[in-house]
């Protein structure tokens, strides 16, 4: 075999790495989108505002200390404590949820019944709320995170295909438990909504409203439900992304490669952002690697978004969406 | 009609009738400026067929929805199983056990046929979000025993062959079946059905008469419905309450309505002063 058949090999496989985060945030959408038909702008920020609060809890970080200093002349930072991360990682969890009631509360039981793109302004104010309130609780700074998950090349696989192949796949340990974990996280959502009582109240909602009032269930508990589970995807998401460059504000810009990523998958299907997310990944890992010197580099601004482009022409719903046609 | 007895009454079929379950006192709906629905009263008796007929827009889906809380009336009460209901969601009402159908149908239509009915049985079962997450096998359990409620159902309504089918592909008259047995999982006390046999060729609606009867008979389910085939609600129901222009202007058994001048005058078009 080529060398240059198994360089191309590696960069695809660099790139589903690299794809699994832009999936794990395009699922926090999907999930919204579907239950309320809500299309989530704040998605990549909750990611960031996660990881934010995962660090602070961490590090024993006072929340709103430079508020608090700047106030009334003190000069407070820490509590003076770490906690573990498992223990940190679930208070995360809980202020999510926590967030996902609020924001039901407050924002969008205000707002049933009104159209798409209200509902879509009233995410983007979420999305530069959240941005300023991790900033006032947490600081602006970049932060290290550190769960205790493997970092760097593994050797082993290193080891192991060159001696199979003569070639040593270069293969980020943090990339595979990433990949591991968003599997793991993808499986259980799957068996939740198909097998559990909760999951068959959340899927009736995604498909009528009024159907699924009339059975029962309460559109408002579904809602801080589905708005918990985004948050804990995108607490993962955080988790993946910080562990791999610090945590800061551009975390949220993640979210805007999710957009390409739900086009090409479509804007109602788990498996679509999930395959669209990989697609994206590699393809631009590859372009950038083969056609990228060619034309100048940093392709990888805006393949994604080409590609989607591209696609949008002669696929509308994505890969995976439901087929839209117009009733006349 | 000479008023049934607190506790009740027998019918011509021998069928006996209970207390009231449900009663709305005075009830007015108003959309903007168009009164849908103008001071109506009437009650709902348990174990009965109660039927709701008039011409189109007198109201009548208005009154189910406003049974169903899916409208609020601006004025007046509804009392169920003896106690004022406050001001209720859907959601609530539905909990409450009191199931229906629409008049569009409204299934999940992504969904197959097994999972919408099992949708009807949400408020039934038991073990909340965390014991379903950590209790696997309990929630196992307890699905496996709904599932077997759920089955007996499809039997009953003889939709077997489609069970696994999504709602999206059937054709109407399955749809309208569907629906019904979602309504059925929940065990209502109340079953409210708007127009359940509209757009069906002769032999569905003889399959859908025979099923309403059916419920009502082995379950002893009240059953409220509306219904424009008039040899239909002759035949189904009990007691009959006929809108026109959201005024009630007959209430009693299909003879008595039968021969109310102003149910004949309402049907007939003769002119509104
Ligand atoms: N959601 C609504 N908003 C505004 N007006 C409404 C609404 N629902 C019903 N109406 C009006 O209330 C009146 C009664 O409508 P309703 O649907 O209850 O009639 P109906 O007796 O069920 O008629 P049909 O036999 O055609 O189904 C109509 O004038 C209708 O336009
Ligand atoms: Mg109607």
């Amino acid at each position: 075999m080529p060398e240059q058949f198994y360089f191309a090999l590696e960069v695809s496989l660099n790139g589903l790495m690299a794809g699994i985060m832009y999936a794990l945030v395009a699922l926090g959408f999907v999930l919204i989108f579907k239950a309320s038909g809500i299309f989530n702008y704040a998605q990549g920020v909750l990611a960031l505002f996660a990881a934010l609060t995962l660090v602070g809890l961490q590090n024993g970080q006072i929340p709103f200390a430079h508020l608090i200093n700047a106030v009334f002349g003190t000069s407070l930072h820490h509590f003076g404590w770490t906690l573990p991360a498992v223990v940190a990682i679930a208070l995360t969890a809980v202020v999510m949820t926590g967030l996902a009631i609020l924001i039901e509360r407050y924002i969008l039981k205000h707002l049933v019944n009104q159209e798409p793109i209200i509902l879509f302004m009233a995410t983007i104010g979420l999305a530069y709320f959240l941005e300023g309130l991790g900033d006032v609780m947490w600081g602006a700074e970049i932060k290290n995170l550190d769960v205790g998950l493997p970092q760097g090349i593994s050797e082993t696989i290193d080891e192991v295909t060159f001696n199979w192949f003569g070639y040593g796949f270069f293969i980020d340990r943090l990339d595979i438990v990433a990949t591991l974990v968003a599997a793991a996280l993808v499986i259980s959502l799957m068996l939740f909504s198909q097998f559990t009582k909760y999951g068959r109240a959340l899927r009736a909602v995604a498909d009528d409203h009024q159907a699924a009032l009339s059975v029962g269930i309460s559109l408002r508990f579904i809602w801080v439900m589905v708005w918990s589970i985004a948050g804990i995807v995108a607490l993962v998401a955080g988790i993946m992304w910080g562990s791999k460059s610090g945590v800061q504000f551009s975390l949220s810009l993640i979210a805007l490669k999710a957009l390409p990523v739900l086009m090409l998958g479509g804007f109602t299907s788990i498996p679509g952002a999930i395959v669209g997310g990989l697609i994206i990944g590699m393809g631009e890992k590859l372009f950038e690697f083969f056609i990228g010197p060619m034309i100048g580099g940093a392709t990888e601004n805006w393949f994604a978004y080409v590609l989607a482009l591209i696609f949008l022409v002669f696929r509308p719903q994505g890969l995976f969406g439901e087929r839209i046609i117009e009733r006349v | 009609m000479n008023a049934p007895s607190p506790d009740g009454y027998t019918t011509a079929d021998g069928r006996s009738i209970g207390p009231v379950l449900m009663e709305m006192k005075n009830i007015t709906l108003r959309f903007g400026g168009v009164k849908a629905i103008t001071d109506i009263s009437f009650d709902i008796r348990e174990g009965e067929i109660r039927a709701i007929i008039g011409p189109n827009g007198a109201g009548k889906s208005s009154m189910l929805n406003v049974i169903s809380g899916f409208y609020v009336p601006q004025e007046g009460e509804v009392w169920f199983r003896g106690a004022r209901r406050p001001a209720m969601k859907p959601f609530q009402v539905a909990r409450q056990g009191i199931a229906r159908t629409f008049q569009n149908i409204a299934l999940f239509e992504g969904m197959s046929v097994l999972d919408n009915i099992m949708t009807g049985r949400l408020t039934l079962m038991k073990s909340g979000l965390m014991a379903q997450a950590l209790w696997w096998g309990r929630a196992e359990a307890e699905e496996t025993a709904h599932r077997a409620e759920v089955e007996r159902i499809i039997d009953f309504l003889e939709i077997q062959h489609i069970r696994k089918t999504p709602v999206g592909r059937l054709p109407y008259g399955l749809k309208k079946r569907v629906e019904l047995a979602r309504a059925l999982a929940a065990e209502p006390k109340l079953l409210l059905l708007d127009e359940p046999m509209a757009g069906m060729n002769v032999e569905e609606k003889e399959d859908m008469s025979r099923f309403i009867l059916d419920v009502n008979d082995e379950f002893g389910t009240t059953i409220a419905l509306i219904e424009h085939d008039m040899g239909v609600v002759m035949d189904l129901s009990d007691r009959v309450v006929v809108m026109d222009y959201g005024k009630k202007i007959g209430d009693g058994t299909p003879d008595e309505v039968r021969s109310n001048q102003a149910v004949i005058d309402a049907y007939l078009g003769v002119a509104h002063d």
